[in-house]
């Protein structure tokens, strides 16, 4: 029996129709004009609902999303504790929040600079999108490439908005971080010669994709976390960082956390502190479900907004083109872009290609968009609307065995659920998966805020308002390093005087004097799921 | 109407939908999960769970995040299951002198029994790739133990103790690092980087008017 419904069989006879005419048949991309025009019009990122302006703070007159803003001018989680900043839990050099990629990655330069440093984290270390990140890493290391030409695809695909500081450490330190991470036993994908396998990933004029099969984040991930373990760093689980300190001078000094299990706050001085928290994912913008991982809240811009940081593009989010739409179980989760990098096409309702399976990832999602709202040739899937994605076409190309082979982690995840993708195309939609803004930062990572270091997804600016696919895993790496040498070295320089944390009732006072009601609790640290069962 | 079937989770009998995973039902009966989750996609480890079907005598261990429920699951669960991960330097150590037998000794004492590769929820033969390192097949080991998240199901079922994610990943490690071949081209280019070769080139671009580089973009040749 087939895991699709009949209405979904029907449809999928006309994929089955036409895929040997579409085998190796081409699609002119999007001319720059058909993008702007696209994008305008069905892009999320341009819904008027969708965002509010925020009033207060250092964005005040900005729109962010409306998830987000609710947050950043809500109400702090110690606004009505009361903590004795004299009673110190934790006096440390460094203190790293979050512990993903680029926590992980910080941890290790930090450690080697010689500083004495801590890792705090709202889950378990490596509970992160490092962790999911299926289809690769971009570094310019091949003969036919270079920083530059790196440099030229991620500024277009950015829009034009990246900052050109930021980008340039992003190219010229890709390939340092595949050194440094083959160093540390990453098993990236080689011919037997030592060749690096590379594909393009959308928005790439050259073959610079890297990858550790489909599980190339979480080959990373649990390289660089057996590190951190290996150099003994203090990594506190379960205990999410909840606002920053400042020390008399104004420098972010340390932050006050919340154990978990005892609901106690406790208290973390600290000579720099460097935010790694990730993502904004499971804030589920405009309703769209998320390939995020469980803790992506986007707590730390809410720490640091509130500190006094601006933020950049906070209003660009990236919906990668294919999430699950269907089964139910893993709606949401990612289908790996890897998957149309080695020949799968977008297919409509009627069998039909619509687009070349490469575009950046926002004219992608636009143009599915498009396709099941604007022009009816979606298929009904769960309560929505979906495409097909054509993965058997993958072997009709490269030869049986290529899924297995090349994308083992999506064989597995939908045959868990009877879905065989050799032999079935499957259905996809958008899916909320990046955020492109963040924290402002210089080039050696420092926000504005003297004593604040960001790395990772929290940053903004390096992408411009749309990332290209691999350039996260390795922006996490490249600015994770570059952020924990950095911290390491200005602790040297620093004593740290009497702890406060008044900026959080001046933002408080800010908040009344705009005349914005007590809002909700924030950072929001966790979602609050119940799959429906008020409606019971 | 949907179809609900019964389950009792951590020992407390619940009606749920019967599509939800093993996870949602958790959250369905109202528990707010701080420990047990993760990814919620198969790819971190942090939620495994051991059931048994009512009545059944059968032990089953699975992630919760990946498994939907069944009628008359009871669940318990076995998050942060405790290994015994060895550290060590990198730099130091070497993919010879059978250094994972070393570090890890007990996996000597494998009993064959298989518990470790029947729990696998990834489908790895678990078993087979501690054998491949018990032999000093680090690079095997490394390709067979690549898909593992972690969850620790395999040293929670074994009789003779062992760590086995922590020794796929030092097999891994190992082939990352020694037993690969070495990367000509990645050598070329950090040391033209570390040379400040592409220095001129970036200013260039950085520099260049919006137009201009607009133009080259859009005209920039694309590999085949």
């Amino acid at each position: 029996m087939s895991a699709f419904t009949e209405d979904m069989l029907k449809s999928m006879a006309n994929v089955e129709r036409t895929r040997a005419s579409r085998m190796g048949a081409t699609i002119e991309r999007f001319s720059a004009e058909e993008k702007e025009e696209l994008l305008k019009e069905f892009h999320p990122d341009y819904s008027e609902k969708g965002f509010k302006v925020l009033e207060v703070g250092p964005n005040k007159g900005e729109k962010v999303p409306v998830e987000l803003a609710a947050l950043l001018e809500g109400k702090s989680i110690v606004a009505d504790a009361k903590i004795d900043l004299e009673k110190i839990d934790y006096d440390v050099d460094v203190l790293i929040i979050g512990a993903g990629g680029a926590g992980a990655a910080a941890a290790i330069e930090a450690k080697k600079a010689g500083a004495n440093v801590m890792i705090v984290t709202k889950l378990r270390m490596g509970d992160a999108n490092t962790m999911m990140a299926e289809g690769g890493i971009q570094a310019a290391d091949k003969a036919n490439d270079s920083p530059a030409q790196h440099y030229l695809d991620a500024f277009g695909g950015g829009h034009y908005k990246n900052i050109p500081e930021l980008l340039e450490q992003l190219v010229v330190n890709g390939p340092l971080a595949i050194d440094w991470l083959s160093k540390l036993g990453v098993m990236f994908d080689k011919e037997a010669d030592g060749t690096m396998v590379t594909t393009h990933g959308g928005g790439t004029s050259r073959k610079r994709m890297h990858a550790c099969a489909d599980y190339s984040g979480a080959e990373i991930m649990r390289v660089v976390r057996d590190e951190v373990v290996n150099l003994g760093v203090p990594v506190l689980e379960f205990s999410p960082a909840v606002e920053l300190l400042k020390d008399e001078t104004g420098r972010i000094a340390g932050a006050i956390l919340l154990d978990y299990d005892s609901q106690e706050f406790q208290v973390v001085k600290a000579k720099t502190v460097i935010m790694a928290t990730g993502g904004a994912g499971r804030l589920h913008y405009q309703g769209f479900p998320t390939s995020n991982h469980y803790g992506a809240t986007a707590d730390g811009l809410i720490m640091a907004y509130r500190a006094g940081a601006p933020l950049i593009y906070a209003d660009a989010i990236q919906y990668h083109p294919t999430g699950v739409a269907y089964p139910a179980q893993i709606y949401g989760a990612l289908v790996t872009e890897k998957v149309r990098s080695i020949g799968a096409q977008l297919v409509n309702s009627d069998g039909e290609i619509f687009m070349h399976p490469l575009e950046t990832r926002d004219v992608a999602a636009a143009s599915i968009i498009r396709e099941c709202k604007a022009r009816g040739k979606g298929v009904k899937a769960l309560d929505g609307v979906a495409l097909w994605l054509d993965t058997p076409l993958i072997e009709m190309l490269h030869g049986e065995g290529t899924i297995a082979k090349r994308i083992p982690g999506m064989l597995r995840m939908y045959l868990k659920f009877g879905i065989d993708i050799r032999k079935e195309p499957i259905l996809i939609f958008p899916t909320l998966h990046y955020q492109n803004g963040g924290i402002l930062i210089d080039s050696k990572a420092e926000s504005k805020l003297p004593g604040l270091f960001v790395a990772g997804e929290a940053v903004g600016g390096i992408h411009g308002t749309n990332r290209l696919m691999g350039n996260s895993l390795l922006d996490i790496i490249v600015f994770g390093r570059i952020a924990g040498t950095e911290a390491a070295k200005a602790a040297k320089e620093i004593s740290v005087g009497k702890l406060n944390m008044d900026h959080v009732a001046a933002f408080e006072a800010e908040l009344k004097a705009a005349g914005i009601a007590e809002g909700e609790s924030s950072p929001k640290l966790l979602p609050v799921y119940t799959h429906g069962r008020e409606a019971r | 109407m949907e179809e609900m079937v019964t389950v009792f989770l951590l020992g407390k009998k619940y009606s749920v939908p019967a599509t939800l995973t093993i996870m949602d039902a958790m959250e369905y009966a109202g528990h707010k999960l701080i420990r047990g989750v993760g990814c919620r996609s198969g790819f971190c480890g942090a939620c495994a769970v051991i059931y048994r079907i009512k009545g059944k005598n059968e032990i089953k261990v699975c992630l919760s995040c990946q498994t939907k429920v069944e009628e008359g699951m009871c669940v318990g669960r076995i998050e942060s299951f405790p290994i015994n991960k060895r550290t060590f330097n990198i730099e130091e150590i070497k993919a010879d002198d059978n250094i994972v037998g070393q570090l890890y000794p007990e996996i000597y004492g494998c009993v064959g029994c298989n518990a470790c590769t029947k729990g696998c929820p990834q489908g790895l033969n678990v078993m087979q790739y501690i054998a491949m390192a018990q032999r000093g097949e680090y690079e095997k080991a490394a390709h067979a133990s690549f898909d593992c998240v972690g969850c620790n199901i395999c040293a929670s079922r074994c009789p003779a103790q062992i760590s086995h994610s922590a020794v796929g990943l030092l097999c891994r490690r190992l082939t990352g690092k020694y037993i690969a071949p070495k990367c000509e081209h990645l050598a070329t280019r950090v040391a033209e980087i570390e040379n400040g070769d592409y220095e001129i080139l970036l200013d260039k671009l950085k520099k260049m008017p919006l137009d201009e580089i607009k133009d080259l973009y859009n005209k920039r040749e694309i590999e085949k």
